[in-house]
């Protein structure tokens, strides 16, 4: 492979970003192109490097150089895990650019839109490439940010601006535990490279303690970053920004992110059971959690934003359930069939002037075809429909956990059977019965623009999952799970009863919301998202902010206020400094001067 | 070239007290200064390292008195800061009624005074030059500033004249503390000669030059002498409330440039001739930093005006540079020295630009600003990149100087047995990444994002004369941060010759 192709990869999007930010930010149309044809370029060089095979040697360059003490350098990994999700970042970063040019169109900061879209690619190609751990950081931040930055794009709103706050702040806390993980395990290895530390950490005898408490710390990255309980708030919020972003980063590559990182660094998780026990319940909890939510919205956002938690939730599961290459296979096809489910619904709120509110459409099916078709493709993938891409790799993470863990695998089936069930629902409300509003009834499908990637997306919901695809696509990412799973058995009741579960959940939700008006069901728990919203203000408002204040009110009253005006006496300090002013001529300072220095000179020339 | 540099604002500012043209002058001067502190930096043989353009006057011989300057890479690259700090605090100053001269000659003396503290190689001048520096910053904020101006500079004055006689007196302790006499070596004020004695005793005799109980006391004092200068907790009151008042150039300079002195030399001399000092006293230099990273966050959490907030950010982040000084090893230090060059210029990019919001709202209060982003787009980007700069966001020299404060504290080069300890003062300092997210984003959103709060059609539109110095802060900034290895191959060579080994 050519040794240039990775570092045009990572360094492509960034130009885009800095030419848009800096030169272009008045031509929005330029921009624009600018940023679709470095999306292109980049989903090409993927495409190059996909065929172009392993890399002989490493490729990197020295960023901070402290010899044995510490070494950072900006380095490459190019192996099939990488190059499998450089695709899908690429790919789908592609699509959505283009489905970005219809959607957008109209937007007042266009250009800033995809300046910051180019700064996203940038970024989260940067943590696909990274070969070690403090690279990996860097890029996760600076994902972060253009997260944070595309949140807000209409800053005007308060509620934007304030989900843009809570994104940066909750991944920062997870942030906190990676980098003290990242510090453990340099500590023990003396290096962040990841092939150097996976050499080295199995012949250091380190406690299990240790490995536990490491691998734990960086998984609050991964908890952070794919929004896994309890640091799950921000990506509900997160629906703010425009949908293109939510499909982009906030449903099929940055969340993903978190499951990337922990299948990059499985060599770590591996030596830790308790860790993946840890890891694996958090997973399937939020998977449960998440789904009840999702039963019970109405925006159509929150409802995909939901789902989406919780199927991050299944890929987290697996690589605690010992199966990363499920993990990586369930990324593979959600990647799809999320972004397809998202853009669909932002064809459906663009139709819709803004409408977000299932409840407010209704009928859809007969005037949005294309639309439809292709949303029903992403639904029945998402929902674990047999043949479907998503039947095939929430089918693996059951078939683990049905092997590690009973209860983990009830959950999980649990969880499946809610998925059919709450998707059932936003499908019969947005798109079968009558149209509910006006706007509804006149909604049509958007230009080839947008519909161009909604096609090509539901091709792969659709195809995704199939064996040969899978064989070719993840190969060696998944054959040694798929190899343990195999020797495992029980593929053939898992998959039964994981149809099943689909045929309860879709049949219940057809049921009860076919031909409603409104919602039957009235869940507060559920429709409030358990309350954990207000619960965490509270807590942030009864120990962080009011801790501040005591502290600020300490701050000003009894260290500044007895303990220094008492010292300097108050008034006299006061008015002696004022005159001291007031003279404003040099010589009074010239002569305190003066004074200072010939004390300087008598205690070190002559006091001894 | 050092004599030069320290030349040139002296003969403006006096230039301009005799009558020349205030602005006119000053940009001459600072554009002149920047120019020739690039080229002192190029022509700097990286290669040979060391102390190089060094020149001496002797004053007073038989005392070993000299006028010395020299200047190796860790002062350099202080001379940069400064060069480019009063560069832009120049730039950005606005017209005054009120005797506009005298205040364009406090701006340059102070940038004198900053220049010639970095560039003395001998002891009286590092520490006269900071006092001549610092009397013109009392003056420009007692004269022109905001707010409660007067509470403020008398606040400033006396902290910061009792700290730096606490300073004197350790300066004096830590001179009568060396040997008078090995070797070849008498004592005396020059810097390098002591640096080198002490690496030769270390190496000769595998003992510090100054034996270890005798360096306990004048490290304590010089750490509150330096500390009260830095604000280190519980000194650091004086510093908010300044900052706020301050003009902004005034706060620019002292918040950006004067301040690291301090921190310039404790790492100058303590490191080389204190080492045993530093570890007998690390667990209070740990306690108090860990102070000013977590009291500190908290109370700037709690602030409602923009200007109290980046005052109290901007002592919560000397914790940072504290604990680079702490890990006593190659990593930290230079992830210290690094940092003290990427505060300067993100704090005066800051201020520089919320100096520019005060005729919108005199009180910078959170609740009357908002949505501003709408109508100072340039002011609010700008804003943005340096906060974020400024809370440690890859791409930006902050964050390198942290990541390598942080490596270098979690593996302190310094008493093994207090290994554990580093670590927490670690755990803390992580913590506070988290704090400064919150306060810098929750002020960023209150004032220049949601809806606008207060309609009016005098925006103010930013001119070049802002827009200029603002990128060149934040420019610096980010070739500092991309590139770190550029100005550590500056750095990490002077600090391998201070550190003992």
């Amino acid at each position: 492979m050519d040794p240039h192709l990775p570092w045009f990869i990572l360094l492509n999007p960034l130009v885009s970003a800095a030419l848009i930010h800096l030169v272009l930010r008045r031509s929005s149309g330029t921009s624009a192109t600018v940023s679709v044809l470095s999306a292109c370029f980049g989903l090409l060089a993927a495409v190059g490097i996909w065929f172009s095979g392993q890399s002989g040697a490493p490729i990197e360059v020295p960023w901070l150089d402290f010899g044995p003490a510490l070494r950072i350098p900006i380095g490459f990994i190019i192996d099939p895990l990488s190059r499998l999700m450089l695709l899908v970042v690429t790919g789908i970063g592609a699509l959505i650019h283009i489905y970005s040019l219809i959607y957008m169109e109209h937007d007042e900061a266009k250009s800033r839109y995809f300046g910051n879209l180019s700064l996203f690619m940038f970024s989260m190609l940067g943590i696909v490439l990274a070969n070690n751990f403090a690279m990996m950081f860097i890029f996760w931040e600076l994902v972060g940010v253009s997260s944070y930055l595309l949140i807000g794009h209409w800053f005007t709103r308060d509620s934007a601006a304030a989900a843009a706050n809570k994104a940066f702040i909750t991944n920062r806390i997870g942030d906190f535990g990676f980098m003290l993980g990242i510090l453990m395990v340099w500590s023990a290895t003396g290096s962040v490279v990841f092939p150097e530390i996976a050499a080295k950490i199995g012949t250091l005898n380190l406690s299990a303690d240790f490995l536990t408490a490491a691998t734990l710390l960086v998984f609050c990255g991964a908890v952070g970053k794919s929004a896994q309980l309890p640091l799950h708030v921000w990506l509900p919020d997160a629906m703010e920004g425009p949908t293109p972003v939510s499909a982009l980063i906030h449903a099929a590559t940055m969340v993903a992110a978190g499951v990337y990182m922990l299948a990059r660094v499985y060599f770590l998780v591996a030596l830790s059971p308790d860790a993946q026990t840890v890891i694996a319940w958090i997973g399937i909890v939020t998977a449960v959690f998440a789904a009840l939510m999702a039963t019970q919205q109405d925006d159509i956002k929150r409802i995909l934003a939901y789902s989406t938690l919780s199927q991050l939730g299944y890929m987290i599961s697996a690589i605690g359930l010992a199966a990363p290459g499920a993990a990586m296979f369930h990324l593979f096809t959600h990647a799809f069939f999320k972004a397809l489910l998202f853009l669909g619904a932002g064809a459906i709120i663009h139709a819709l002037h803004h409408e977000q509110n299932i409840w407010h459409m209704g009928g859809l099916s007969s005037r949005m075809r294309v639309t439809f078709l292709t949303f029903t493709a992403g639904f029945l993938a998402l929902i674990g429909c047999p043949f479907f891409s998503g039947f095939f790799s929430k089918d693996l993470i059951l078939l683990a956990a049905w092997q590690h863990n009973t209860a983990i695998f009830a959950l999980a089936l649990f969880t499946a059977f809610l998925t059919a069930f709450y998707m059932t629902r936003l499908f019969v409300v947005v798109f079968l019965g009558k149209s509910r509003t006006d706007a509804a009834a006149h909604g049509h499908d958007g230009p080839i623009a947008m519909t161009g990637p909604l096609m090509i997306l539901g091709l792969f919901s659709v195809i995704a999952g199939w064996p040969w695809i899978q064989n070719y696509a993840l190969g060696e990412v998944s054959s040694h799970t798929l190899h343990l799973l195999h020797e495992g058995g029980g593929s053939v009741p898992v998959m039964i009863l994981a149809t099943l579960s689909f045929l309860a959940g879709t049949g219940g939700a057809y049921v009860l919301y076919s031909g409603k008006a409104k919602d039957p069901i009235l869940i507060p728990l559920f429709k409030n998202k358990f309350y954990i919203d207000e619960l965490y203000a509270a807590l942030i408002a009864g120990t962080q902010d009011l801790f501040a204040r005591i502290l600020a009110w300490f701050d000003k009253w009894i260290l500044d206020g007895i303990g220094v005006r008492g010292l300097s006496g108050g008034a006299w300090g006061a008015g002696f400094v004022l005159r001291f002013l007031q003279w404003g001529n040099l010589q009074a300072y010239s002569f305190l001067f003066g004074i200072g220095v010939v004390a300087l000179i008598y205690f070190m020339v002559f006091a001894k | 070239m050092l004599n030069l540099l320290i030349f040139i604002p002296n003969l403006a500012a006096l230039a301009i007290l005799l009558g020349a043209p205030g602005r006119k002058t000053s940009l001459v001067a600072s554009t002149a200064s920047l120019l020739l502190t690039l080229f002192a930096l190029l022509s700097y043989d990286k290669a040979a390292g060391g102390y190089q353009f060094v020149s001496s006057s002797p004053i007073v011989p038989e005392w070993n008195l000299s006028y010395r300057l020299a200047a190796d890479g860790l002062s350099l690259v202080m001379l940069l800061l400064t060069a480019i700090v009063t560069f832009a605090a120049v730039w950005i100053t606005p017209r005054f009624e009120r005797r506009e001269n005298l205040f364009y000659a406090c701006l340059l003396f102070i940038a004198a005074g900053a220049t010639g503290a970095f560039a003395s190689a001998d002891l009286f001048f590092f520490y006269a030059f900071h006092e001549l520096a610092l009397i013109p910053t009392f003056l420009l904020i007692g004269l022109w500033g905001s707010g409660e101006r007067q509470t403020a500079a008398w606040k400033i004055t006396i902290y910061l004249a009792l700290g730096s006689f606490v300073l004197l007196i350790g300066l004096i302790d830590l001179y009568n503390a060396i040997p008078a006499k090995w070797d070849t070596f008498t004592r005396g004020f020059d810097m390098i000669a002591l640096q080198k004695a002490a690496a030769a005793h270390l190496a000769a005799t595998g003992q510090p030059l100054i034996p270890v109980a005798a360096q306990i006391r004048p490290y304590f004092i010089l750490l509150v002498g330096f500390g009260t200068l830095i604000s280190l907790f519980p000194f650091h009151s004086w510093a908010p409330t300044a900052y706020a008042s301050a003009p902004t150039p005034a706060a620019m300079l002292h918040a950006g440039v004067l301040k690291k002195f301090g921190l310039y030399g404790l790492i100058r001399l303590s490191i080389p001739l204190l080492p045993a000092g530093a570890q007998h006293w690390a667990w209070l230099l740990l306690l108090l930093l860990v102070a000013n990273i977590i009291y500190i966050g908290f109370v700037t959490i709690a602030q409602h005006k923009l200007d109290l907030m980046l005052g109290y950010s901007s002592v919560m982040h000397m914790g940072y540079i504290f604990l680079g000084i702490a890990a006593f090893n190659i990593v930290g230090l230079s992830g210290a020295a690094l940092l003290m060059f990427a505060h300067g210029l993100s704090i005066a990019a800051l201020f520089a630009i919320t100096g520019q919001l005060r005729p919108q709202s005199p009180s910078l209060s959170f609740a009357t600003l908002g949505g501003l982003g709408k109508t100072m787009p340039f002011l609010g980007a700008a804003f943005g990149c340096a906060a974020f700069a400024s809370i440690g966001l890859p791409g930006f020299a902050n964050f390198a100087s942290e990541l390598m404060v942080f490596f270098g504290a979690y593996q302190p080069g310094a008493a093994p047995a207090f290994t554990s300890n580093y670590r927490l003062a670690t755990i803390f300092a992580l913590w506070g990444v988290v704090i400064s997210a919150v306060y810098m984003l929750r002020a960023y959103r209150a004032v220049f994002l949601g809806p606008l709060k207060k309609e009016s059609t005098a925006w103010p539109v930013a001119t070049f004369a802002i827009k200029m110095p603002v990128i060149l802060l934040l420019a610096a900034l980010l070739i500092a941060g991309f590139f770190p290895s550029s100005v550590l191959a500056f750095l990490k060579p002077s600090i391998e010759a201070l550190l003992p080994r």
